[in-house]
């Protein structure tokens, strides 16, 4: 027998398994950068000075990149959106943008980090910069690990529509989920640490 | 399968932990006399001339209590009788990600790896207690870091896990197994996923942060001014140390209830099928259950009243802490009341899961003082808390898991394990973990701190009490001697033991009984329906005193 | 999701993510020029956390489509979501009822 309610739903939860699962996992993550968010605000509160975002980071380039990823997140939904109305063509244009203004994302993170670095600045250098790195370096690696599923779906995994078509376009709305969730992090990180 | 691969690496694990304490006992008993035997297999490093030095008794405390809860209990309750039992018992196929679920066993031995080669690095394995508290473990010897290493590679396979249980459970019940027919195993195992699920990430979390702290020179459980061996540190300072007690503790009060409700829910399976007669309350059990779960995320800092709290916050979490103790009560007063008025059999499972029950109150009852700060103050890292937390994990806990092995041995393999030597592993663990852990009440009550290389024997106040220590490491020899009952038993059966005549030898009512033994690939031959709950013992008018779930209704 | 869409649907869906979508630049807009006036910490708290509350609120409600969602989702995030504000709070309150000790 075949684990059900992988493609179909099931009818008193009128969920199939995958979607279920990714919410689970992102209940989990939200307590991950919970902690780290928790530990911002005791080590702020503890401090005898703390720096205002806008003293050592660049508002204008973090604006950006909060744009970049709120148009990366509209391109992954209409990715997905895309599959339901049966274009594929349309949703490997907007899978491929999702990951193109994620890499922008990344390398402008990249500017900004070598920028520190070049001026001294590194997360032994205050619990203010500990915290900075820490919570946009875990941000990134999950825009990282995004980036490779994605990529996996634009890709070798894109065979899929050809066979199971319906099961792509629920894992298109699974790794869609995750995508949005790394972007509402952002959207909390962004003013947390540089406006702040 | 899994939850045999589980099974198996837990069990070894749980050996190896407990070699380490009586190790440990050795040197409390006798401080500063050689180990016997063995004492030249630690090297000059830990135990020049087979003499326990002081950081190797830390490293064996450390990673005991380590391997047993991360590597141990928590592997076997879940990742075994989990894996195993639960998908039986709510009629599914397999669990809803088998691929997961292998990444969540593999992330599971490789983080038992991390720990175990700790020991071989310079310096030994983590030493600063399986609590790890800044500043100390920051500045602590190489081990540490396997040991956070060895942490992560856990919590992943812990997060994994609870994703595929809830999907599973959730998602793959059998038609007409609504939430309210569930065994109650079944539930605890759920409210025990969830917990898993959403306090684990802080600890994740934390000891990243940490890892930081001892490789990058950040500071955020560094406090300023902090000065080691008198040089001053040379970090920014800025942080606390309370930062990672909050985080540790978030993680780690739930554990505890990880630790005991699939116990509980082992031992409520072998209740019922041995009283041949439904659960009492299993109603109230399971919104207990449910209550427990959720008020486990708001007590954590108990385990905190001694940082200079304020009153304010210490009410709160003592109120918090004294309402949590109504749902566990409730469960094991129902567990209580399911003996009364029941034809009790006497099975070896059913030996283990009896006892359970006073053990289990012990632990809790004896909880009590230390949830009180008052109390508390007095009390707090003694070998009172010791002996309250090892109730409830050992003769509570592991007194249930070894229930569940004899219980489900013969679905899992067609064959009994040797009645005489389950009982004879019985009565000699029961006499001898009591023998361990009663004097510890008595030792924390005088005062005697927990963590002494030498059991107390600097202290002036310790020496009315310290002949306890050579009671218990003898009552210590004594349990170990007669785990070898169990092992040899667990052996000889799975080749030599008593075969099984029905697939459904203890005639039970719940669905995994329903299955051929073992189970094939997709663990059931036809699709199920289930048409009742799972405790339908002794049913008036019935044939036979117990009414399968998958039985249809006579029409 | 896999209920029957119709081409329709998902046009209006789509009308709706691009609406959401020119709300959240603006939304980004106006939490970056607000800091500019370089508010107290508490005021300044208050309304960046404020503005990117309705900023993932959006993005979850519609680009994440929790307003149609099951009623099992909303049960696990607002369990979570429990658990989250206690772990917001309760650390602070102890550090604050410390008597201001580090």
């Amino acid at each position: 027998m075949q684990v059900p309610y992988t493609v179909n739903t099931r009818n008193d939860t009128g969920l199939y398994n995958a979607k279920l699962g990714i919410w689970l996992f992102l209940s989990s993550e939200v307590m991950l950068f919970g902690a780290l968010f928790s530990s911002y605000i005791l080590l702020r509160v503890g401090a005898d000075t703390w720096p205002h975002g806008y003293e050592h980071l660049n508002i204008p380039l973090g604006t950006i990149n909060t744009a970049v990823l709120i148009t990366s997140s509209v391109t992954m939904v209409m990715a997905w959106a895309s599959l339901m109305m049966k274009d594929f063509k349309k949703y490997r244009r907007y899978l491929g943008t999702t990951i193109l203004l994620a890499l922008v994302f990344l390398v402008i993170k990249g500017f900004e980090y070598a920028a520190k670095f070049e001026h001294g600045l590194y997360p032994s250098t205050s619990t203010y910069f500990g915290i900075y790195f820490t919570l946009t370096g875990l941000h990134g690696l999950h825009v990282i690990g995004g980036i490779i599923v994605n990529a996996y779906f634009w890709g070798p995994g894109s065979r899929m529509w050809k066979t199971d078509p319906d099961r792509l376009t629920h894992r298109i709305e699974v790794a869609g989920l995750y995508w949005h969730f790394v972007d509402i992090v952002w959207i909390f990180l962004f003013p947390t640490l540089y406006l702040l | 399968m899994i939850g045999v691969q589980y099974g198996i690496t837990a069990l070894l694990f749980l050996l190896f932990g407990f070699s380490l304490m009586i190790l440990m006992r050795w040197q409390l008993a006798y401080p500063g006399q050689p180990i016997p035997f063995i004492g030249s297999w630690f090297g000059d490093a830990n135990a020049p001339g087979g003499i326990m030095l002081p950081e190797f008794y830390n490293q064996l405390g450390a990673m005991h209590g380590t391997i047993m809860v991360f590597l141990g209990v928590v592997p076997l309750a879940v990742g075994a009788f989990g894996n195993y039992v639960v998908p039986l018992q709510i009629g599914a196929p397999d669990m809803a990600f088998p691929k997961l679920n292998m990444m969540s066993y593999w992330s599971y031995f490789l983080g038992g790896v991390t720990m175990l080669s700790s020991f071989f690095v310079p310096g030994g394995a983590a030493n600063s207690g399986w609590t790890s508290y800044a500043p100390l473990a920051t500045i602590a010897t190489t081990g540490q870091t396997f040991w956070l290493c060895g942490m992560v590679f856990l919590i992943t396979s812990s997060l994994l896990g609870s994703i595929n249980f809830i999907v599973t459970i959730v998602q793959l019940r059998a038609k007409g197994l609504t939430f309210m027919r569930l065994p109650f195993f079944v539930w605890a195992q759920l409210v025990t996923s969830f917990l898993l699920l959403l306090a684990f990430p802080p600890l994740e979390a934390a000891s990243v942060l940490q890892l930081m702290d001892r490789l990058l020179g950040t500071s955020f459980f560094l406090p300023s001014g902090l000065v080691v061996a008198g040089q001053q540190l040379h970090v920014s300072g800025g942080g606390t140390p309370i930062l990672w007690q909050h985080l540790f503790w978030f993680l780690a009060h739930p554990e505890v209830y990880v630790l005991i409700l699939p116990a509980m829910g082992i031992v409520a399976e072998i209740i019922a099928n041995n009283t041949r007669k439904p659960l009492w309350g299993y109603k109230s059990m399971v919104y207990s259950t449910i209550f427990l779960g959720f008020m486990s995320f708001i007590v954590w800092a108990h385990h905190m009243f001694m940082t200079g709290m304020g009153t304010v916050i210490s009410a709160f979490f003592q109120t918090t802490t004294m309402i949590i103790s109504i749902p566990s009560v409730i469960i094991l007063t129902a567990l209580l009341l399911s003996l009364y008025g029941g034809s009790i059999r006497f099975t070896t499972p059913m030996l283990f899961a009896t006892a359970f029950l006073p053990m289990f109150g012990i632990g809790g009852l004896t909880g009590l003082p230390l949830g009180l700060a008052p109390s508390d103050i007095h009390l707090h890292d003694t070998y009172y808390v010791i002996g309250h937390f090892h109730y409830v994990v050992a003769p509570g806990t592991l007194f249930a898991l070894f229930a569940g092995v004899y219980y489900w041995f013969p679905k899992v393999t067609g064959r009994r394990m040797n009645d005489i030597l389950g009982r004879i592993h019985f009565f000699g663990s029961f006499i001898f973990i009591n023998g361990i852990f009663m004097p510890m009440f008595i030792e924390g009550l005088a005062g005697v701190s927990r963590r002494l290389y030498d059991g107390g024997q600097q202290y002036a106040h310790a020496q009315g009490v310290l002949h306890w220590n050579v009671f218990m490491s003898i009552s210590a020899f004594c349990l170990f001697f007669f785990q070898f009952f169990f092992i040899v038993n667990f052996f000889w059966s799975l080749w030599k033991g008593k075969k099984v005549n029905s697939d459904n030898p203890w005639e039970a009512t719940t669905l995994e009984w329903d299955t051929p033994t073992p189970p094939p690939h997709g663990n059931f031959i036809k699709p199920l329906e289930v048409f009742r709950g799972p405790y339908e013992y002794s049913v008036p008018g019935k044939a036979k005193d117990y009414v399968p779930q998958t039985e249809p209704e006579e029409v | 999701m896999s209920e029957a869409h119709s081409l329709e649907d998902i046009k209006n869906q789509v009308r709706r993510y691009i609406t959401v979508f020119v709300a959240l630049l603006t939304l980004t807009i106006i939490t970056v020029t607000v800091s500019y006036f370089h508010l107290s910490v508490v005021p300044a708290i208050i309304v960046a956390m404020f503005i990117a509350s309705i900023k993932g609120t959006l993005v979850a409600s519609y680009f994440m489509h929790l307003i149609s969602e099951r009623k099992l989702i909303f049960f696990v995030l607002i369990l979570t979501g429990t658990f989250f504000l206690a772990l917001m709070t309760l650390p602070v309150a102890h550090h604050a009822d410390r008597g201001g000790i580090i």
